[in-house]
């Protein structure tokens, strides 16, 4: 099991009926709800990383969840470098997971 | 005259209450596109909960704020609006220059806009502070802030068991909020042990009298984690994460007093979501820019007005301490009254200044029950990631630093890249400054890792981009207005480069963006500057051309260029 919304009707604050959203990440769907950020909604339907490093290529998704650490960049209807937790999701989003390779050096 | 309040959190709100309440016009910034600031994040207006007060501490003071702002005229509140460049000017009136771009976070043609005030208070708050421990790339390991935030604001459960760890008392009310997100709260592994505990809680218990409320906070938080059976355990830390691609697993061990681990207590619990934090990094980058003193403690220095070394500037919240949600209201509100014209001494701030004086003592409280302890890198191994952006390992970091004879910290980061990635050393500055200090065996040069004169991310095209059209109120301020070195670098630095990019920025329009890293964009055209940084850290800032899915990278310090450009 990893992250998943939590339905509103098990919720002790009780949020207004949401409204069902849906977001492609690399051609696949992802479900969520409007108001969520595009990591909310990818975290929600099952995906822990999106993100490769440039170095090792290791997996990377949320780490500071507020902005800073840059971490959860993905590419949002062809726009780079947009931050997954910032960004609020809105219906038919086309993300694409970023793999910024290193430049090899010029002779 | 205008105040400006930067950050729409606790202090900021309290700031901009209090400053209209002296009758001046206000305009309030914040980055999110609602305000509460981290502390009170909150469901969007798409859904909005019927009882936010149960995850909420002090809801009821929230509403009163945002009211009291939102049906007034003279407080004009800009959310979604990044300030990415802070200027002041030594002569004339409206001495402070903001620079601000508005629309969805790292968007592409946001309208720019430059705001001119009379004062200014920065209220921008702090982030996590994470140790690093072999591990903690992993997926799955966040910050304990990343979990409160995705509780608050999404209602999204980060995992099914859930450890967090770290030091201080944030770690209570995560856990309270983890557990009411519908996830199972392992255990809570606080590093400082109840001796290091006793000695920043117990004495003078007196002049905690008046603190009764957070007394209230905290027994809230213990009743609920009674509650949902959350074992609180001192003096242990998770010392490494394991997992395939993501965390399976963590390693628990028992601290020493100085926090190193203590061999043969370690054990590994199956977890799948990992929150740790080991307090709180101000975000200085805005008071740096407005050439504020910051203290020995990395902390804004300000006096019982709020005021900081600067006329015309005041700091209010995290920024000043990190004294929790009760210091930065009093702050607040007393770095709004004295913004507007008025003094510490003043009737209507008594009960404000009354506050600070309880609340503030919790800044020194919280250090010396919780403050980060020497032997923590006892558990870093040599290939432990560090710079999470960089992917520096601690045994390259500290074989450069004692191989090297410099006291640079600035030579250490040009070597390794430690500190120069996408976060701009956000997340490890304070570690590797901390790491490069002990590895080089000698005191370091005394730079820091918190100056960045691009305060936000803001793309190459907005920069290129003129200003919000006419009608809105936009007061670009004269060149001839910069009275000094530092003022002129800064100046040149954005509008210098502006016209460099002014082909890229009509070269968007065909469907490229470029997007600046701080440092690389405003490097790149500073010379020289009072801080004495100099052009080869520009030439390491990275431009990257987002149309082509190229990336230019200068590696000045390793005198390699590529450019990969589709348009040019």
């Amino acid at each position: 099991m990893t992250a998943r919304l939590l339905p509103p009707d098990d919720d002790p604050i009780r949020p207004a009926a949401p409204r069902a959203i849906r977001i492609a990440i690399d051609g696949e769907p992802a479900e969520g709800v409007a108001g969520q950020t595009i990591a909310g909604v990818v975290l929600g339907s099952g995906r822990l990383n999106w993100r490769r490093t440039s170095v090792a290529g290791s997996p990377r998704g949320l780490f500071c969840g507020i902005g800073v650490c840059f971490d959860c960049i993905v590419t949002v209807n062809g726009e780079r470098d947009v931050r997954a937790c910032q960004r609020r999701a809105t219906d038919g989003d086309v993300v694409e997971t970023q793999h910024d390779v290193l430049p090899e050096v010029a002779e | 005259m205008t105040v400006l309040v930067i950050g729409g959190g606790p202090a900021g709100l309290a700031a901009a209450v209090s400053a209209r309440r002296r009758g001046v016009p206000v305009v309030l910034v914040d980055s999110s596109d609602q305000l509460g600031g981290q502390f009170w994040r909150h469901l969007p207006d798409e859904r909005p909960a019927a009882h936010p007060e149960r995850m909420q501490h002090g809801w009821s003071r929230y509403e009163r704020l945002t009211g009291e702002l939102t049906a007034d005229d003279g407080c004009e509140i800009l959310t979604e609006t990044q300030v990415w460049a802070i200027e002041r000017f030594d002569e004339g009136r409206s001495t402070i220059a903001a620079h601000l771009v508005t629309g969805p976070a790292d968007g592409t043609d946001r309208p720019k806009r430059t705001i001119r005030a009379d004062a200014l208070v920065l209220a921008p708050g702090a982030h996590d502070r994470t140790l690093p421990f072999p591990g903690w790339d992993l997926p799955g390991v966040f910050t304990a802030g990343a979990a409160q935030a995705f509780a608050k604001a999404e209602r999204v459960a980060l995992g099914e068991r859930v450890v967090i760890a770290g030091a201080g008392p944030f770690l209570l009310p995560v856990a309270a909020s983890v557990a009411k997100t519908g996830s199972r709260v392992l255990a809570v592994y606080e590093a400082s042990r109840v001796r290091s505990l006793a000695a920043g809680w117990l004495p003078k218990p007196w002049r905690l009298v008046g603190a009764a409320g957070k007394a209230a906070e905290l027994a809230e938080y213990a009743a609920g984690h009674v509650r949902h059976r959350i074992p609180y355990r001192t003096g242990h830390a998770v010392i490494a994460a394991q997992g395939d691609g993501r965390v399976e697993a963590v390693t628990i061990a028992r601290l020493a007093a100085d926090w190193s681990p203590i061999a043969g207590t370690e054990r590994t619990i199956e977890a799948d979501a990992v929150c740790v934090s080991h307090g709180f990094t101000p975000r200085l980058e805005l008071p740096i820019a407005a050439r504020c003193e910051i203290g020995a403690d990395r902390f804004v220095v300000t006096d019982a007005g709020q005021r900081t070394s600067v006329p015309g500037v005041f700091a209010a919240g995290e920024i000043t301490g990190i004294g929790g949600v009760d210091a930065a209201l009093a702050e607040g509100a007393i770095a709004g009254h004295c913004a507007a014209g008025g003094e510490a001494g003043d009737a209507e701030i008594r009960a404000a200044v009354r506050s600070r004086r309880v609340f503030d003592d919790f800044t020194g409280r919280i250090e010396a029950a919780h403050g980060i302890r020497p032997g923590w890198t006892g558990w870093l191994t040599d290939d432990t990631v560090v710079c999470r952006c960089e992917e520096v390992p601690y045994g390259r970091l500290r074989s450069v630093a004692s191989a090297s004879s410099s006291a640079s910290l600035r030579a250490l980061t040009l070597g390794t890249r430690a500190g120069l990635g996408i976060c701009q050393a956000r997340i490890c500055g304070r570690t590797v400054e901390d790491l490069a200090q002990r590895a080089s065996g000698c005191a370091l040069d005394g730079t820091t890792l918190d100056r960045r004169p691009i305060a936000s991310p803001i793309r190459l095209g907005e920069l290129a981009a003129d200003d919000a059209p006419r009608g809105a109120r936009t007061d670009l301020p004269p060149t001839g207005a910069h009275q000094d070195a530092h003022g002129r670098a800064e100046q040149e630095g954005a509008h210098g480069r502006t016209e460099q990019e002014g082909a890229h920025g009509r070269t968007e329009q065909e469907g490229a963006q470029w997007r600046t890293e701080q440092k690389g964009a405003h490097g790149c055209t500073e010379q020289e500057d009072a801080h004495g940084r100099t052009e080869q850290e520009g030439a390491h800032g990275r431009t990257e051309h987002e149309g082509a899915r190229g990336r230019t990278e200068q590696e000045g310090a390793h005198g390699c260029t590529e450019r990969k450009d589709d348009n040019t």
